[in-house]
């Protein structure tokens, strides 16, 4: 008996995708939405990135050149919100479309319309957001954490749109999280214990609970500040009894569990590459999954690490440092973990090998700074400066944005049937490695000698490293064309890719036929040995 | 090829790392120690874990290196068979805590002598505004003919921003007025704002904090060297968050002590002349000095503006109106715009004068004119 | 024979719905986004009105059959039972999500009670604050704003035994009632399950009569609004959202009253039903915290 009936009044029983624009928008495949997730995560990355070279081109030497103050703090504001809300979320949530329900053994995502419903209300809603730039009063420029009342009272009137851009980005991750859920605990193959499935399976499900608990959380302050903003209500004003502080609680509530919902998924992801070029099972199965649950658990009492300056009780400020510092516990599990899966391996380089090696060197050197931004005493002095810009920005782009290249590299052959340009594939690497680091090494010094983050101008002593930052910046950003034209290019060739593609590689998606068949596990998958890598 | 460049990159980068260390002194790339008690234990505290974090990266990073050179399959290396190792795992867990444990006892112990309420000498509230930072010292027997209160603004001039002039040293850290502190003595700083949140920060005194509307932090600085201390802004703060710096003035006590009582006789003398009738040509003169410093930014030299953010004040608006209204806006701003309050930044003469200003330059020749005492009586409600 | 075990699982093979849910949706926030504006700037001119109304309507539309696709889907029998474990599991973490938007109306009004009013009266560590408020005491509800000509306060607060007592009795006794009304499905009994479910929806109607005139009472005599300062702000956002949320569920109790007119739901197929009561419960759920922290705790006098 066929898993999937098909709801089509058609003769031939094919079950294919339809042909044509309207395939796309009508969906309900959880490849096609994947697809769709990972085409608009791409876009919006590039968009967000030329808005980064923008700040970059700005900060390549002291004065204004380019752009104005005011300009250029939209550029930040708008390059924070795109890259978090544009391009790794979406991109997380495309792998998860693609890969859940081959990993568990499922025909499709368990609310297939629902899921397309969640992919399309995106581009609405980063139109409506980047369309601010053309209205009255310019778009948001009261950064990517939009404290009140800057961004209430004083911020121009495009905020209402901003807040309502920010709702149906909750609304569609809230459901897009639903779905992911139910697919994981309700459409396993039968017989898949979940102690059996693969970390990202695990990392997923995980994130996803992160995203339901805290999406909403931002829904409200956005909405207490449309409030303040047009019915007088008194949320932020200590005037009417609020205070601008309560803004930043509610804020980071949401906040720092998101930062971890941008680097979860990349844990699952990079746990499935490294045993597979390691030729060696994962060590420390199960400590990953606690430790994963561990890291989502302390990342809801940690927020106020974000406020360390903003007047909180020493009482408070004690206890938001104890609790951050302990994150580093099991995230050095996973480390530990990751390093002895290597050791003793027999292990070769491939791209998506490269890029996860480089994601755990880079994103521990992320982690350590992070560990030094938690130490409250020295958090006044890193606070606001550029040492914090190079801490968030090795955990998110050789962090996040590396795991997210190791994937498609790593699972391009799968959707595609095609093997990529491993030469070319290796250039990009390398391109992009040393380009992040020239970007983002040297902020950790203009931050220390006292650089803040969201100034279009800056004293002369932090020209030199602005200038090599700036000129990394470039090298990592025209890199990604590369990656662009890898891309396609494995799209349209006929490099006919194996099944399972990579010679160790474990898990149920690499049983099916290479490109994966339009419904993944029509009959239920036997060998679930093969399940987690 | 490519392995032997990995491997450069991946020594060359560790090398970066802990050769960071060695450059603990360079003012350029790492924290300054400052001239506070205070600042030398973050300055302690901030070396010791970063050199700790450097060690937990030359320890995870070098077991992983030499694992990518020798086991690789190129070399013939067989894969190991295992999974699991639970005393590893115990190690590992624990070793962190200990770690986790040395770097938090001291923190504890700096941030409790940070937040250390002792008595101060000397209390001053900084107020942010949208840019730029008020200074008031608090008397203790307060006497409005005597208060030494005064903005402190941005003294890199547009030129020199614009890229039209050379960029002269202290380039965006200058400012028309410093705080002046006497050395070794604990003042209190009562940090607040105006309008959108700020933060004072001072790198030497290793003090930040954020400055909310509504709210007053308090800080405080024992400074032990005299000397010209600069910071900025570090709250996002709108369009010209980069452009307000703060410079504390360091100075020993009798140049203080000098110093105050030389403001204070200002004061006096500025309350003095509130009181008495100014002829047009004071208050223009006064009146265009004061425009350029406080208006000019957004209602440009010559008045003109820049619509629409900016309107302009010649021969249109409320600045050819009713003077009321004229004297009004100044006063009290127009909220939700960027049009502040002046009335808290301005003495009564500089309001007076710039009004009265605004209404004869640029072609506007109203012919009429405020005195500081009318605008005195507006304000202390008379 | 593990073939077997692996029920059929209903993807439709495309759909329309979702492209126009997400064009609605957009629509709708968009067109209230120019009103507001408008509103705000004491402009009128703009066509958001025509914006929402288009968008409200497409999006109404959609729903509509949406949820009438999958009742239909669900008849034609196309859905297993795991299918149905799925909408059970989406529904359930749904309304978890809609815990957590109140949540932080909650943990707003919570900081706000237990330390800013502290705070801004000269307690604890941002106490020197009080310097900034000299007329200010702290207080709560508060009816005095430590800006008073800001913010003008309230001349009472809703007491709390009168009018929210009625309301707790009323919702508690609902949830009740739409309990009764699905066991009547379990039994069978359709005449049961109507009446009860009427009478359920019966209360909420009432409820939101009487918080209608609660708001309006204090709009009107109390001098009790939105604008009145922090205690208002959080009152109307809180018992405003809760009663935003009455009014959904009340409209799902009716559609399922429509759809038990027309003899939908079986003992063991009443997926929508359950959807409907749960998000009752919950709500109901919501109020007693509401009618405890906000109400008796939080709202001065009892009125006895
Ligand atoms: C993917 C995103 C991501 C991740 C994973 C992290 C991870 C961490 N972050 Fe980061 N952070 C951000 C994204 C992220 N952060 C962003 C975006 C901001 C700025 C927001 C803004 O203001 O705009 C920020 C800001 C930020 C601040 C506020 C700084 C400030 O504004 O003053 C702090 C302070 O505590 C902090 C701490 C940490 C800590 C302790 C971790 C830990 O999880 C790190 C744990 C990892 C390790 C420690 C390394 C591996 C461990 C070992 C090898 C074991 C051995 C180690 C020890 C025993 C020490 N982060
Ligand atoms: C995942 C998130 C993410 C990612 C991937 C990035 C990527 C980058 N970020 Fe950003 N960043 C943030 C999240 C992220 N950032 C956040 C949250 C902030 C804080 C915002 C705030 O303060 O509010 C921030 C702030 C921030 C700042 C500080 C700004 C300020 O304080 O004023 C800087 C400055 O250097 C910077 C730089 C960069 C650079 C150079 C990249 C590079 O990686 C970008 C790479 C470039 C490209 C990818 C462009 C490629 C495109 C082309 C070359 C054009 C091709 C065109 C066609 C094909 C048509 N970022
Ligand atoms: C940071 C920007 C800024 C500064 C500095 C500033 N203004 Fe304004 N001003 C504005 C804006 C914006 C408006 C328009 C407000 C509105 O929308 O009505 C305005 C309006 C005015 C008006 C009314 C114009 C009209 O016809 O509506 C007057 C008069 C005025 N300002 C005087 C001054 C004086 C005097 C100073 C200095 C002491 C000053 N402004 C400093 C931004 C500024
Ligand atoms: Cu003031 Cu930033
Ligand atoms: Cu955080």
């Amino acid at each position: 008996m066929s898993a999937v009936i098909e709801h089509d009044h058609h003769e031939d029983h094919h079950h294919g995708p339809d042909k044509g624009l309207m395939r796309w928008v009508l969906t309900t495949n959880h490849k096609d939405i994947g697809t769709l997730y990972l085409w608009f995560s791409f876009i919006m990355f590039l968009t967000g990135g030329v808005f980064a070279l923008v700040i970059r081109a700005e900060l390549f030497q002291p004065g204004l050149q380019i752009v104005e103050p005011e300009f250029f703090i939209q550029m930040t504001t708008m390059h924070g919100l795109i890259m978090v809300f544009g391009a790794v979320m979406p991109a997380f949530v495309g792998l998860a479309n693609w890969l859940v329900p081959m990993m568990v053994g499922a025909p499709d995502m368990a609310l297939p319309r629902m899921n397309n419903f969640s992919f399309w209300i995106l581009p609405f809603a980063f139109s409506m957001l980047l369309a601010t730039f053309f209205m009255e009063g310019g778009a948001p420029n009261f950064g990517w954490t939009f404290y009140a009342p800057l961004s209430t009272e004083y911020a121009p009137p495009t905020v209402t749109f901003f807040i309502f851009g920010v709702h149906l980005m909750g609304a569609s991750s809230i459901m897009g999280s639903i779905n992911i859920i139910v697919t994981i605990l309700n459409m396993r193959a039968p017989g898949l214990k979940l102690m059996q499935m693969p970390l990202f399976v695990w990392t997923w499900l995980i994130t996803a609970y992160l995203l339901l608990a805290v999406m909403p959380v931002l829904a409200g302050v956005v909405t207490m500040m449309l409030m303040d903003i047009h019915f007088a209500t008194a949320f932020f004003d200590a005037g009417g009894g609020g205070d601008p502080v309560l803004f930043q609680h509610v804020f980071w509530f949401f906040g720092h569990p998101e930062v971890y919902i941008m680097i979860l998924p990349a844990f699952g992801i990079v746990s499935a590459i490294i045993p597979t070029f390691a030729r060696k099972r994962l060590f420390g199965y199960a400590s990953m999954v606690y430790a994963t649950s561990a890291i989502a658990f302390l990342s809801f009492i940690v927020w106020a690490h974000h406020m360390f300056t903003a007047g909180i009780p020493i009482t408070g400020e004690l206890y938001f440092m104890y609790a951050t510092m302990l994150i580093a516990i099991p995230t050095g599990v996973k480390v530990f973990n990751w390093v002895a899966t290597m050791w003793k391996g027999s292990m070769t380089f491939e791209t998506p090998m490269l890029f996860s090696v480089a994601f755990v060197i880079l994103f521990t050197i992320g982690g350590l700074s992070g560990l030094m931004l938690a130490i409250v005493p020295a958090d006044f002095q890193y606070h606001d400066t550029y040492f914090v810009v190079a801490h968030f920005h090795y955990v998110l782009v050789p962090g996040a944005v590396f795991s997210i290249m190791a994937a498609v590299y790593y699972w391009l052959p799968k959707w595609t049937g095609n093997m990529y340009n491993e030469a070319l594939g290796k250039t990009h690497f390398w391109l992009s490695f040393v380009g992040v680091n020239i970007t983002f090494f040297p902020q950790h010094f203009t931050g220390l000698a006292g650089m803040p983050r969201r100034i279009p101008d800056y004293a002369l002593q932090f020209a030199d490293y602005n200038m090599i930052s700036s000129c990394g910046a470039f090298l990592f950003g025209f890199s990604q064309i590369l990656f662009l034209f890898i891309i396609l290019q494995t799209i349209q060739d006929d490099k006919k890719a194996t099944n399972q593609v990579w010679e160790s590689a474990h898990g149920l998606e690499w049983t099916l036929p290479s490109p994966a068949p339009y419904h993944s596990f029509s009959t239920p998958p036997k060998n679930l040995q093969e399940a987690h890598g | 090829m490519m392995k032997l460049m990995q491997l450069k990159w991946l020594i060359s980068f560790a090398l970066i790392t802990i050769s960071s260390a060695a450059f603990a002194g360079w003012d350029d790339i790492n924290l300054r120690e400052g001239v506070t008690q205070i600042s030398r234990e973050v300055y302690d505290l901030h070396m010791l874990i970063f050199i700790i974090c450097c060690l937990i990266g030359v320890v995870v990073f070098g077991v992983m290196i030499i694992s990518m050179l020798m086991h690789r399959k190129s070399l013939g290396h067989e894969p190991a068979d295992f999974q699991d190792n639970h005393q590893l795992e115990i190690l590992w867990t624990v070793i962190p805590i200990f770690i986790l444990v040395a770097m938090a006892i001291p923190a504890t112990t700096t941030l409790n002598a940070m937040y250390d309420a002792g008595d101060a000498e000397i209390d001053i509230e900084v107020r942010g505004y949208q840019w730029k930072w008020q200074y008031t010292y608090i008397d203790d027997d307060p006497n409005p003919a005597t208060q030494v209160k005064f903005m402190s603004n941005l003294l890199t001039p547009p030129d020199e921003i614009y890229n039209r002039a050379a960029k002269r040293e202290h380039y965006l850290l200058d400012v028309d007025n410093p705080l002046v502190i006497p050395t070794d003595t604990r003042i209190r700083f009562l940090i607040t704002a105006e309008d959108v949140i700020h933060a004072w920060w001072v790198p030497d005194f290793a003090v930040k904090k954020d400055a909310v509307p509504g709210f007053i932090h308090e800080s405080w600085a024992i400074a032990e060297e005299p000397g010209i201390y600069r910071g900025q802004c570090a709250e996002l703060c709108g369009k010209d968050h980069g452009f307000m710096p703060v410079v504390v003035h360091a100075v020993e006590r009798p140049e203080y002590d000098a110093w105050l009582a030389d403001q204070k006789q200002a004061a006096q003398q500025a309350w003095n002349e509130t009181g008495k009738t100014w002829t047009m040509d004071e208050l223009m003169t006064t009146g265009e000095e004061v425009y350029l410093r406080a208006c000019a930014a957004c209602h440009q030299v010559n008045g003109q503006g820049l619509p629409p953010a900016f309107p302009s004040l010649v021969g249109q608006g409320i600045a050819v109106g009713d003077i009321d209204a004229h004297i009004d806006i100044i006063l009290n701003g127009k909220p939700g715009t960027a049009m502040q309050a002046f009335a808290s930044q301005l003495s009564p003469s500089e309001i007076a004068a710039v009004t009265t200003y605004e209404r004869n330059a640029w072609g506007n020749n109203l012919g009429d004119s405020v005195q500081p005492k009318d605008i005195n009586s507006m304000l202390t409600g008379q | 024979m593990s073939e077997q075990s692996y029920e059929a699982y209903y993807v439709p093979h495309n759909s329309k719905l979702p492209i126009f849910a997400s064009l609605g949706i957009f629509l709708t926030v968009f067109g209230i986004g120019n009103i507001l504006n408008d509103m705000s700037a004491g402009t009128e001119h703009s066509a958001g009105m025509w914006v929402l109304l288009v968008g409200g309507l497409v999006l109404g539309f959609t729903l509509f059959y949406w949820f009438g696709t999958v009742i239909e889907e669900n008849h034609q029998k196309l859905y297993s039972d795991q299918m149905n474990r799925s909408y059970v599991w989406a529904m359930g973490w749904f309304i978890f999500s809609e815990v957590m938007f109140f949540m932080a109306f909650f943990g707003a009004l919570f900081y706000v009670r237990f330390w800013v009013v502290g705070w801004l009266g000269g307690e604890g560590d941002r106490g020197p604050s009080e310097l900034l408020w000299p007329g200010f005491t702290p207080e709560w509800p508060m009816m005095s704003n430590p800006e008073t000509d800001k913010f003008v306060g309230p001349a009472e607060v809703i007491p709390s035994l009168q009018l929210p007592l009625l309301n707790t009795a009323l919702l508690i006794t609902s949830s009740f009632t739409v309990t009764i009304a699905h066991h009547a499905i379990k039994e069978g009994n359709r005449k049961k399950l109507i009446n009860w479910l009427a009478a359920t929806i019966a209360l909420g109607l009432i409820f939101l009569v009487v918080q209608g005139y609660e708001y309006y009472h204090a709009y009107a005599d109390l001098g009790l609004t939105l604008a009145s300062g922090i205690y208002g702000t959080t009152f109307f956002m809180l018992t405003g959202f809760h009663g935003a949320h009455v009014t959904l569920g009340t409209f799902m109790l009716i559609v399922m009253l429509g759809r038990a007119l027309k003899g939908h739901f079986e003992a063991d197929d009443c997926f929508g039903f359950e959807a409907a009561s749960w998000y009752w419960h919950f709500v109901d759920v919501v109020w007693v915290g509401l009618f405890i922290f906000v109400y008796l705790l939080g709202g001065g006098p009892t009125g006895f």
